[in-house]
């Protein structure tokens, strides 16, 4: 590829590469124009670590191979792109211009693809996508309920492009938002744009970006630092590795926009090194980008320099907490120091340094190519855009989601997320990774911000959601979350680590049956002065888990104490399993325990010696009847 | 610097921007308890915000402020003592104490401990917080200093002590959350790092985490033995600064008194390492001016400071031959007591038992390396006399000042400035001078070589020869020298380099200064005073070296002294 010399080549390059696209972006003409016949057509087959992992690759080799075979190499591509988000469905294949979204594929199906599809022009209608609701299949992604509520912006080019080839990320417009702000704007102008979108920081504070670039921008230094925070470290929250190996180049086009805002040379990228996709995607398209001249020196023909470094961190979660970040990079222990000085007056090497996170940054392009007043049309009074979810735990549709600020949890968990596994109840929902806190259902029709998550005692943090059903035990999932920031804990500040320590200790007491009502008073006031007293985000939230909790589901925690009692049947010393009248003495409990405590005749009730039990469950999931139960 | 006007506790201040709250509160005599904060030598301030206890609440902020290194914004409205902020610093107090041994009654720092303090002063009277409690391994392996990281706090200030004032960076936090622990790397032993044992991270440690090793059982042993001639000497530095172990806070030396203490504890004689330093001058002094008209290695560096030899037989092996050959005054004072003076008054040496009392942790290792052929037996602490003191029931107070034992205790006003940096310098200068020129010196005071500062430097003109002389202080300051030199930038012929900041009177094994560094300035002060008041000032007109070179050793530099007063230097490899 030649060195792209200024913004009317970029310009050239993106009609050219933009024209290749079309095809994946049918119009419904077009679609039905296709049926039953064979012509030119894309497949697209998702690369994201999850469906990579489900054999995606193997899958785009068989269509490769069973292609050549019918002789369709001239007339069909083979592509990879990045996550589809509806990673309960996955491996993804998509097949255009028939805009045909098949789910659940195996290598094993890539013959039928070929001979069905791609030579008859027909669907396979058992690998579409059947909708729960109508138990009808549904072709057409648009069509989904999982996508319908959606607004994918941050994930614009997930499961669009491929994000190997930045020809085609050209195509999809991009850099061409850093063509506009090198030729057209200066960097106060952008600078207002991105204050004026009303983008906040995606990765946990909420801080407003713009004003972010604003303070690293009038500092005055001889060298400034953009560093790109791909730390994602919330359990269950996948939307940065997803944007980094679906769309790399928005995320390396945001840090040199960033850069020329603030009058930065040279950014990093701290990611952690259990990310290999995505590092590898990263490094294609930084030699790429390098190679058309969009990073390094006279980008674009201007006089603007900008390079980018990868770092790797160890894994460590505090590490997502901007100060340690910049420590790990410059060598030191991964921990927090007090802020002021925030990074924007004293950062990386005592430089100024802007922090964003990566779902922040691949807001950027987009805002500038579409304005401001495009963005802050989409969201709340106070949180403009969209934010991405991940969505986990018992919920139908695992997955990653991108919807408008404002949309309600009911939303989120019911319409696009299908609703509850196998039909049971939905108790709490929690966001905001291991320190958020965990919501009710009287709070699902909440529109959901930075500012009513934080309200009700949760809030916004990188995006994972975390859904809990009647099988929870609210007071095990706080010493769950708790058991998580113990052990990320950098251990400087005292409140946290011992503060958090001494209410996980306290919590376990809780759940073993050991809990005493003093243990729920400190559990409330140690807590709080954690809280009040930790010195970084991560202690500051620790406590978030316990108290929501606490606040929402205050009888499990009374149960535990005065009753010594479990509600959900979770606490294994709390828990005691009890054969009633429905037992048709079928003896597979008796069969399956593995300490040969139940006896009973055949055909007789059973009856399990309390006092040799151990609280397996092995009965209780082996009973044809349910006859078992926890009480 | 502008001037913002703030209010604490309802009393509104100006003060300079930039102030911390802590400071700016007590600039209005408001005092809020701190544990990790701490003013460290050369004004670099601990303050890493870590242990929480010096919260205070900010008028629409959401959490609470560490005081100690949150700035003063114009218009800020602090409290430092509402039912918030005093209920939380209780509680971080409290959640200290859940993970710390409760065996304050038999710990080395009992009555010392900031954290025993804090506790007291916040009347806490009962565990409120139960848990598992850290138990890690002790490190007893070094003769100089003993870790016991149950009682390690986590304040940093070692790591910071050790890291950005000496530069010698052994203790680091390694481990994450409950299980953090200040270790040198890979959990070695101290005495397998390259540890200098220079104690500054005992100094500055608030609790019983980082102690000397405690010799004073041995002492007593000693002295109890009916058939051991047990000797002392003390170190110029101490007698600057045991006073204040008796709540003695004059900056007034207490020499008099403390050798009638160790008269009183039994010793058969009580000696002054003053009296070696004497000797250290004559050695010393000879060496460098044989090495500047011999064509020898210059700069001739000083090297009666173990810490420092220890930190060049790390850092530097390719500069052994830097230093001065002269063995340090402890040392010498070793050799010529179980050399010459056991043989003088007709006692062997095996019966002989030298003790030593020094402001230094590093002098306990110095004095059992192996070619130091054990002739110091026992090191102690100037913090080790005191307790030795109090444990024996003297009332120091109302002592005599008593005099030296002659002859191992006659000195002069030269000696008594090694214990504090420029000393050794001064010292030196005094004797060369003369022997160089041939002329008496009229005003033996070398004031700009004076001072606390970490690096000094100045030209002294010996008659028609111009001397570069530099000084450093502190390890960090020392490394910025050895550079210089190494970087062939330095063109310096004599060098003195004092491991711990501001020379022996900040040793590791004095008083506990607490961050004030004004009583650095009084030891000092003492120091010079005793000088001032020395009949005789220039080391080689004292008679008792005179006579020793007489009677024993000839001459300077002769072979009998290079064989025991001179040593020599080895690589130590890190590992």
């Amino acid at each position: 590829m030649n060195r792209i010399n200024s913004y009317e080549e970029l310009q050239k390059i993106n009609q050219e590469n933009s024209e290749k696209l079309k095809m994946r972006t049918p119009s419904h003409e077009e679609e039905l124009a296709v049926e039953n016949k064979r012509c030119q057509r894309i497949i697209t087959v998702c690369g994201g670590t999850g469906c990579q992992s489900s054999d995606s690759t193997k899958i785009m080799d068989c269509l490769k191979q069973e292609i050549e075979k019918e002789g369709l190499s001239d007339e069909v591509t083979v592509s990879i792109t990045g996550c589809f988000g509806f990673c309960e469905k996955g491996p993804i294949v998509k097949i255009n211009p028939d805009n045909t979204f098949y789910v659940h594929v195996t290598p094993a199906d890539a013959r039928e693809i070929v001979t069905e599809h791609l030579l008859n022009g027909r669907a396979v209608r058992r690998l579409l996508y059947e909708e729960p609701a109508v138990k009808q299949a549904v072709r057409r992604q648009d069509e989904m309920c999982f996508y319908k509520k959606q607004n994918r912006i941050a994930l614009r080019n997930c499961g669009f492009i491929n994000p190997e080839d930045i020809t085609e990320f050209i195509g999809a417009k991009g850099y061409l938002a850093l063509g506009k702000v090198l030729t057209t704007m200066s960097p106060d102008d952008v600078i207002k744009v991105i204050t004026d979108s009303g983008l906040r920081g995606r990765g946990g504070g909420g801080y407003p970006t713009g004003k972010k670039w604003y303070f690293a921008k009038i500092k005055e230094a001889d060298q400034k630092y953009i560093i790109c925070n791909a730390d994602e470290g919330d359990p269950g929250a996948f939307m940065d590795r997803s944007i980094l190996e679906g769309d790399p180049n928005s995320v390396l086009e945001a840090m040199a926009i960033a850069g020329y805002s603030i009058g930065a040379s040279k950014g990093y990228i701290y990611i952690r090194a259990e990310y290999p996709l995505a590092v590898n995607r990263i490094m294609i398209a930084l030699n790429q980008a390098r190679e058309l001249g969009l990073l390094g020196n006279n980008i674009l023909g201007t006089d603007f320099h900008f390079d980018v470094e990868l770092k790797y961190g160890a894994g460590a979660f505090v590490c997502g907490e901007e100060t340690a970040l910049i420590h790990s990079i410059e060598g030191k222990r991964g921990e927090p120091t007090n802020k002021p000085p925030f990074p924007a007056e004293s950062g990386l090497w005592e430089k100024p340094t802007c922090v964003n996170n990566v779902e922040t940054l691949a807001n950027v392009p987009a805002i500038i190519l579409n304005g401001a007043d495009w963005y802050s049309s989409i969201g709340t009074a106070g949180s403009k855009g969209t934010k991405v979810f991940a969505l986990a735990g018992k919920i139908n549709n695992v997955g990653l989601v991108e919807v408008p600020m404002g949309t309600t949890l009911r939303e989120i968990i019911y319409d696009i997320g299908g609703g509850i596994k196998n039909g049971r109840k939905f108790k709490a929902v929690q966001t905001g990774g291991p320190s958020g806190g965990c919501i009710p259902a009287e709070n699902l029709d909440l529109p959901i911000d930075y500012e009513s998550l934080t309200a009700i005692g949760s809030m916004m943090g990188s995006g994972g959601m975390i859904v809990m059903d009647e099988d929870n035990c609210m007071v095990d999932i706080a010493k769950f979350y708790l058991e998580f920031t113990v052990e990320e804990s950098c251990g400087k500040c005292t409140p946290c680590r011992i503060g958090n320590k001494r209410l996980l200790e306290i919590l376990t007491r809780i759940t073993n049956g050991n809990g005493t009502e003093d243990d729920l008073k400190t559990l409330k006031e140690l807590g709080q002065i954690i809280k009040d007293t930790s010195l970084c985000g991560l202690g500051q939230t620790a406590p978030n888990p316990v108290l929501s909790t606490m606040k929402y589901f205050w009888n499990e925690y009374v149960a535990h104490v005065k009753e010594h009692r479990c509600p959900a049947g979770v606490c294994k010393t709390l828990v005691q399993f009890e054969i009633t009248d429905k037992c048709i003495g079928c003896t597979k409990c008796a069969k399956n325990c593995p300490v040969s405590c139940i006896s009973g005749d055949v055909k007789k009730k059973h009856l399990i010696h309390q006092d040799r039990c151990i609280k397996c469950g092995a009965c209780y999931s082996s009973c044809p009847v349910n006859a078992i139960i926890k009480v | 610097m502008s001037l913002v006007t703030v209010t604490i506790n309802d009393k509104k201040l100006q003060v300079e921007e930039g102030t911390s709250i802590l400071e700016a509160a007590k600039s209005a005599n408001i005092y809020i308890p701190t544990l990790c904060h701490m003013n460290l030598h050369g004004g670099v301030e601990h303050n890493p915000g870590s242990c929480r206890v010096c919260v205070v609440e900010i008028e629409g902020r959401k959490n609470l402020a560490p005081s100690c290194n949150t700035m003063v914004a114009e218009g800020m409205v602090i409290n430092t003592n509402s039912i918030r902020a005093i209920t939380s610093r209780r509680t971080v107090v409290e959640l200290l104490l859940s993970d710390h041994p409760q065996d304050c009654l038999l710990c080395e720092k009992n009555m010392h401990c900031e954290l025993q303090a804090l506790a007291a002063d916040m009347g806490i009277r009962e565990m409120k917080y139960k848990g598992e409690m850290s138990t890690f391994p002790k490190d007893f392996s070094s003769a100089s200093i003993e870790r016991n990281l149950d009682k390690c706090i986590l304040c940093r200030r070692c790591v910071t002590a050790c890291g950005k004032i000496q530069t010698v960076s052994v203790l680091s936090a390694v481990n994450r959350g409950f299980h953090t622990i200040i270790s040198p790397a890979f959990g070695l032993p101290m005495v397998d790092t390259n540890c200098t044992f220079c104690g500054q991270c005992v100094s500055v440690c608030p609790t019983g985490a980082l102690t000397q090793v405690n010799n004073t059982t041995k002492v007593w042993e000693a002295l109890n033995h009916k058939d051991k001639f047990v000797i002392v000497q003390t170190a110029p530095a101490v007698r600057a600064a045991l006073g204040e172990c008796f709540g003695d806070t004059s900056g007034k030396a207490v020499t008099g008194k403390m050798v009638a203490a160790l008269r009183a504890m039994g010793f058969d004689k009580v000696f002054d390492t003053d009296f070696a330093a004497d000797l250290t001058i004559m050695e010393e002094a000879a060496e460098l001016i044989d090495r500047m008209n011999n064509g020898g290695r210059l700069p001739m560096l000083t090297s009666c400071c173990p810490a420092w030899i220890n930190y060049f037989e790390h850092e530097f092996k390719d500069m052994l031959d830097v230093p001065s050959s002269c063995k340090s005054p402890q040392q010498m004072f070793g050799a010529i007591a179980k050399n010459y003076y056991a043989k003088k008054m007709n006692l062997n040496p095996e019966n002989m038992v030298v003790v030593s009392v020094m402001p230094c942790l590093a002098k306990k290792y110095e004095a059992s390396r192996e070619e130091m052929k054990n002739d110091v037996d026992i090191v102690i602490s100037t913090r080790e006399l005191a307790k030795m003191i109090k444990e024996a029931g003297i009332s120091f107070h109302s002592l005599p000042n008593e005099e030296f034992d002659s002859f191992l205790g006659e000195s002069t006003g030269a000696s008594v400035l090694f214990g504090v940096t420029g000393g050794v310098m001064e010292a030196a200068l005094r004797t060369a001078y003369e022997w160089i020129t041939g002329e008496g010196l009229e005003n033996v005071e070398f004031s700009m070589i004076r001072g606390l500062d970490g690096i000094r430097e100045a030209t002294v003109q010996i008659k028609d020869r111009e001397v570069k002389a530099a000084i450093a202080n502190g390890l960090g300051n020392a490394r910025i020298l050895l550079n210089k030199i190494r970087n062939g930038e330095a063109d310096y012929q004599i060098i003195e380099i004092m491991a711990c900041p501001g020379g022996c009177i900040n040793g590791g094994g004095q008083p506990y200064l607490r961050g004030d560094y004004e009583v650095l300035k009084r030891r000092a002060g003492a120091l010079y005073e005793e000088d001032q008041n020395k009949p005789i000032r220039k080391s080689h007109e004292n008679p008792a070296i005179i006579k020793l070179y007489e009677e024993f050793l000839d001459k300077p530099n002769s072979e009998i002294a290079h064989h025991l007063l001179h040593t020599q230097y080895f690589y130590k490899e890190i590992s």
